[in-house]
């Protein structure tokens, strides 16, 4: 009976005359059964489908759909995003929870709201907004033709749509969790003589480290699948401006499903790789609770 | 001046952290927030109200809003019966769906769009067993029904799962040793408890589901006035170089946004009042 109810349980149960009736076994068989079915219609057969759709044609052409110039030029234009978008978000979110759960100052709630916004904005609209600021109508549409300098359906529009997706994501882990914690070590840090940055790495950041790694990976499979913001100031260039999630809806519009899929395969081991790192995470915190 | 904006503290960075995080807030959200009001604010009036009650808007937020509330409400449902079972139940597996609840919340809505297309097409595995009942999933209303359920699910999930877990079992057993039948325990003791929660994750489900583009456009057929939601309806706007018809309906839902959030922040203070109420 491995995954059955530990000795605690049972021993609680058997406690308890009348607990394990016919009816609470039938319930309980009634609850499961509807949770599995209405997973397995909704996630885990289409997640086995990606997979197996990938591969419908063999190993080899799942494979071969990697080679093609297009796809590849897909995975760096999304890489590249991600690494740009990532590192500045994280800078962000550490600053704005140091400001926010460190002091008490007025406006802080509405300042919570503000950062939590583009989590609520349909990312249609993200995408919408640097259109309006940058496309040919835009505000600075007319200066940066004048200078020929293109940001909507080229990489910087791309980059700030991406940005401006994911920014809260760092942030929204460390807030509550640096609040959670307190400032009594760092106010003894700095009462000892310590300074900021040294108090900063050397008391905050080992206390936050699991909060912020999986704020980070958060922020990253986000940055990594942005579709809908992306996909308004991307201009579908192919090759030049489709990232990963982008180049899977021109394959599949194209019929290529071994193609649209394969690249979805990807996307999705790294939607897999993310909760596993954040079953990590809880797991490690969970831990050093105790 | 300063003192009375923020309570004095021995640590430092203040200054420099809030400066930056104003800044990047302006510079990222702000700035371009207002060219979407300016923009909407150059429109005539007659113009502005031509867009947003236009047939094929309306028909557009039917589907949207309609089949958001659909699909929130489902989730409500079996989100609940989600949550109890990983709360309750001791099972093989267990611990491996409550890790995978999280899947929609983590995999790109492109791939949830194409999967559940090819899972719901007449010749897809669920879809050819519903055909012959003549239920298409696919390229109908259904299909965003179904798409915008499988994003919404995680909010609802984890929002009731911390609820459920603080339900104190000692209460039903209480109330069972006094003669309380099984629904009235769930009726006067389970649900007063988790209705906060369960109301914060409906709310956030169906916002999640209003604005969502990326799994419903592949499984929607898109057609005008039957299978085309609202943030579709905005990218062909673009697409046409109708910037101020974007930013008209962009506007609204922003409005609509803004109105889901605030109610988000109320639903979570009741549950908190709740659990201070309960003595906890």
């Amino acid at each position: 009976m491995a995954g059955g109810p530990s000795k605690a349980v049972l021993a609680e149960l058997a406690s308890r005359p009348g607990r394990t009736t016919l009816t609470t076994t039938l319930v309980k068989g009634l609850f499961i059964s509807l949770s599995l079915l209405f997973l397995g219609a909704l996630l885990f057969a289409p997640l086995i489908t990606v997979f197996a759709t990938a591969v419908s044609k063999g190993i080899l052409p799942y494979f071969q759909s990697f080679q093609d110039s297009d796809t590849l030029a897909a995975i760096r234009l999304t890489l590249f995003t991600a690494a740009l978008v990532v590192p500045i978000n994280t800078v962000f979110g550490i600053a704005a929870a140091w400001s926010i759960a460190k002091f008490e100052f007025r406006g802080k709630s509405f300042l919570i709201t503000l950062i939590d916004l583009p989590i609520a904005v349909s990312p249609v609209i993200s995408g919408l907004l640097y259109v309006l600021l940058f496309g040919v109508q835009g505000w600075f549409g007319v200066w940066l033709q004048d200078h020929d300098i293109s940001i909507i359906f080229a990489l910087p529009g791309i980059v700030l749509a991406t940005m401006f997706v994911t920014f809260p994501y760092v942030a929204r882990e460390l807030i509550p969790l640096m609040q959670q914690l307190g400032n009594d070590e760092e106010e003894a840090a700095i009462t000892l003589g310590a300074g900021g940055i040294m108090t900063f790495f050397h008391v905050t950041l080992p206390k936050i480290r699991w909060g912020l790694v999986y704020g980070v990976i958060l922020c990253n499979a986000r940055a990594m699948g942005e579709f809908g913001a992306v996909s308004v100031v991307s201009g579908h260039i192919r090759g030049l401006t489709t990232t990963m999630p982008l180049h899977v809806e021109i394959l599949y519009n194209e019929y290529n499903f071994v193609g649209a899929f394969a690249v979805a395969s990807l996307l999705t081991l790294l939607a897999v790789a993310t909760l596993i790192i954040k079953t990590l995470v809880e797991w490690r915190t969970g831990y050093s609770k105790h | 001046m300063k003192s009375s904006f923020r309570q004095p503290s021995i640590l430092p960075g203040f200054g420099l952290t809030l400066g930056f995080t104003t800044f990047f807030l302006c510079a990222v959200v702000l700035i371009p927030l207002a060219a979407l009001v300016m923009k909407t604010a150059t429109m005539g009036w007659a113009d502005f109200v031509n867009v947003l009650f236009s047939p094929r808007a309306i028909a557009s937020y039917r589907l949207t809003f309609g089949a958001s509330m659909l699909a929130a409400l489902l989730n409500s449902v079996f989100g609940f019966i989600i949550a109890w079972t990983l709360v309750r139940y001791e099972f093989p597996g267990r611990k491996l769906i409550d890790a995978l609840i999280d899947m929609p919340f983590a995999l790109p809505t492109a791939v949830s769009g194409i999967a559940l297309t090819a899972v719901f097409a007449e010749n897809g595995w669920i879809g050819q067993h519903l055909a012959p009942y003549g239920i298409k999933v696919a390229y109908t209303w259904i299909g965003v029904v179904v798409a915008l359920t499988l994003i919404g699910l995680p909010f609802v999930v984890r929002s009731v799962q911390p609820a459920l877990a603080e339900v104190q079992r000692d209460l039903e057993d209480a109330a069972e040793t006094l003669g309380a039948g099984r629904f009235y325990i769930f009726r006067r003791i389970i649900l007063p408890t988790v209705l906060p929660a369960l109301a914060t994750g409906f709310t956030l489900a169906f916002a999640r589901a209003v604005g969502e583009y990326g799994s419903v456009i592949f499984i929607a057929g898109n057609l005008p006035m039957k299978t085309e939601i609202t943030p579709l309806l905005i990218v062909i706007k673009l697409e046409q170089f109708d910037y101020a018809g974007a930013a008209a309906l962009g506007f609204m839902m922003l409005v609509m946004s803004f109105a889901m959030l605030m109610s988000i922040n109320l639903l979570q203070a009741w549950g908190r009042r709740r659990l201070v109420a309960a003595g906890r």
